[in-house]
């Protein structure tokens, strides 16, 4: 008559594993920490990471990847260069091009609040002539008045870039706003939004082709053209632009994408990622070493219960269970901690920035995946330890 | 009379340098019913012969046979099964889980036979009462007089009706009132059908054993 194997149930392994946690549960908390800042430094990257990639990605939604400028490549000291003075007729023929604006840098002026600033105060802005079309073309927005039309094209009057209505002091119109430009008065007849994707021309004070080639001396020739295409056909229009702008030299034309600057920084986002994913790991390996080391300790301590219960008829495997299960729970609770830690990083630096806060739930589910098999590992000497004990040494040395 | 417990020329020897024979040759027949003191001075290797008797260690040669089964022929698992369903050991330190109460405690006993939760407390419950402390039931194990503890004790390792109950010198952390009460727990349950094997190096203690066996130097002396 051989008697039946010893057996724990699972409903009863629960509460054993459990024990070293609800009676020492200072120290319980002291070793999940390490985990829980592992795991919430991960959670936390990958959540404010994703949220700035999602606004990056809002923002080009919104602005648009279609846009292109057409310039010379070989710019003198930063003034932009002549381009032919059909480049701009040219390109808005080409195929797969939706709108085209030429403008033109007028080098030689400046723009001043009053003729009494000294004329060395430039303050930084350009005066460029553009066509009437380049608010749509840009997709630009008036702060105020109204942009150049047919009409208005002809006469001194001006449009100022948003940077540059600031420097000059002009917050609004009253209907007698004046700046002085190139020699002479002109009337500030609107104020133009930032242009997120050209930065020139929130820098620049606008006239009319008409005016500038009557009064300001200019030639006739664009400098810079602004493009849209067609949004599925960008990186083609692009291809075929120089030769569009300047036949004869294709190659002293550039076309460049605005966007492609803030592509850019989503690149940037994911080096940085990477870095700050990997000192979330060295924190997390860390915190499983602790767990590790408490458990040892643990073991230690309860030699006596360990013996106590292979006097009971715990096997092997039921010691081991035990302790591998109350490292796991270790882990579980770092895990959840870290991954709310994270979480309430994420939103709080969100709104700081004004972001749409995102946790991804892949990094939420990951970091929990982490922690419990950090726990694991962790447990599984300390565990071995414990099952490897002789019962009558674990009660002698208790 | 069937043997509840048989040791057949047992033998342990610890390795070392010189190796130490704590047990030489014991010979011992425990018959369901009986209540033994094993009597010996400290070092006489009585301890040992414990830990053979109840499964916790395995001996060098010779047989132990619990209930008819012969322990050298199990492997650890089924050593462990041996040890949750057939025997039941009371230690001098109680060994008690001390944030349990004392009807956990004794619960425990049943813990690693897979007995479900609800019906080893209402064990454990029958057992306390059985062992006089059924007002004690729900008292933390760390706010319990020796006594008590050693109750609990006993209580715990009678709960799964053992083939055997070892008691390794069960007053040796008692006042001498205490530990008489005691005594006179284990005669009672002895009374009632327990087979008890008493471990003790106090003549006081085995005295209340119907047989007495003398260990001295690992042997049997009488």
């Amino acid at each position: 008559m051989s008697s039946p194997l010893s057996r724990l149930r699972l409903a009863d392994l629960l509460p054993v594993a459990t024990i070293g946690l609800r009676t020492r549960p200072g120290r319980a908390a002291l070793s999940v920490l390490g985990v829980a800042i592992g795991i919430a430094a991960m959670v936390a990257v990958l959540g404010v990471t994703r949220s700035s990639q999602a606004e990056v990605l809002a923002r080009l939604d919104r602005l648009g990847t279609n846009l292109l400028t057409v310039a010379s490549a070989e710019p003198h000291g930063g003034d932009e260069t002549q381009l032919p003075d059909n480049a701009g007729t040219s390109v808005a023929r080409t195929e797969g091009v939706v709108a085209a604006s030429a403008t033109a840098q007028l080098n030689d002026l400046a723009v001043y609040r009053t003729d009494l600033v000294p004329a060395a105060h430039r303050g930084g802005l350009d005066v460029r002539a553009t066509d009437t079309a380049l608010l749509s073309t840009l997709d630009a927005a008036m702060l105020h008045g109204v942009f150049l039309d047919e009409s208005t094209a002809n006469y001194p009057v001006v449009v100022l870039g948003y940077k540059a209505a600031t420097v000059l002091g002009i917050a609004g119109l009253t209907g007698d706003d004046r700046i002085w430009l190139g020699g002479r008065w002109f009337v500030v007849v609107g104020i133009l939004d930032q242009v997120e994707l050209a930065p020139e021309i929130d820098r620049a004070a606008l006239v009319g082709f008409g005016v500038a080639a009557s009064d300001l001396g200019w030639d006739g020739h664009p400098s810079r053209v602004y493009v849209r295409t067609d949004t599925t056909r960008t990186t083609e229009v692009a291809g075929m632009l120089p030769r569009a702008a300047n036949p004869q030299a294709p190659s002293r034309v550039t076309v460049s994408r605005p966007s492609d600057v803030l592509s850019a920084r989503l690149a940037v986002a994911d080096a940085t990622t990477s870095l700050f994913l990997g000192l979330g790991a060295v924190a997390l390996l860390v915190g499983g070493i602790g767990i590790a080391n408490v458990m040892v300790i643990s073991v230690l301590e309860r030699r006596g219960e360990v013996g106590l219960r292979r006097a009971l008829g715990a096997a092997r495997r039921h010691v081991a269970a035990q302790f591998v299960v109350e490292s796991v729970l270790l882990g579980a609770v770092g895990g959840g901690t870290g991954v709310l830690l994270g979480a309430a990083v994420t939103v709080a630096l969100a709104q700081n920035r004004g972001w749409q806060p995102i946790i991804p739930p892949e990094a939420a589910g990951l970091g929990l995946a982490a922690a419990l098999l950090v726990g694991t590992v962790a447990g599984l000497y300390p565990a071995l330890r414990a099952a490897r004990m002789a019962p009558t040494e674990a009660l002698r040395t208790a | 009379m069937t043997a509840a417990l048989e040791l057949v020329d047992v033998r342990k020897t610890y390795p070392g340098s010189p190796p130490v024979e704590s047990v030489r040759g014991v010979d011992l027949t425990v018959h369901s019913g009986e209540m033994v003191a094993v009597v010996g001075p400290s070092g006489s290797g009585k301890s040992t012969l414990l830990n053979l008797a109840a499964g916790l260690d395995r001996p060098t040669s010779g047989s132990v046979r619990i209930a008819g089964e012969a322990l050298e022929k199990l492997s650890e698992r089924r050593l462990a099964g041996l040890r949750a369903h057939r025997l039941g050991v009371v230690f001098q330190q109680f060994f008690l889980l001390d944030h349990a109460d004392a009807r956990d405690n004794v619960a425990a006993g049943l813990l690693y036979r897979g007995v479900p939760a609800r019906r080893r407390r209402a064990a454990a419950e029958q057992a306390l009462e059985q062992v006089g402390l059924g007002h004690r039931m729900r008292h933390r194990a760390r706010l319990l007089s020796g006594g008590e503890r050693q109750r609990v004790a006993i209580a715990r390792a009678l709960i799964g009706r053992p083939a055997v109950l070892f008691a390794d010198e069960p007053t040796g952390n008692l006042d001498s009132a205490n530990g008489d009460a005691i005594l006179q727990l284990l005669r009672d349950l002895n009374r009632d059908g327990a087979t008890i094997v008493v471990i003790t190096h106090d003549t006081h203690v085995a005295a209340a054993a119907q047989r007495q066996v003398t260990i001295l130097d690992g042997r049997v002396a009488s």
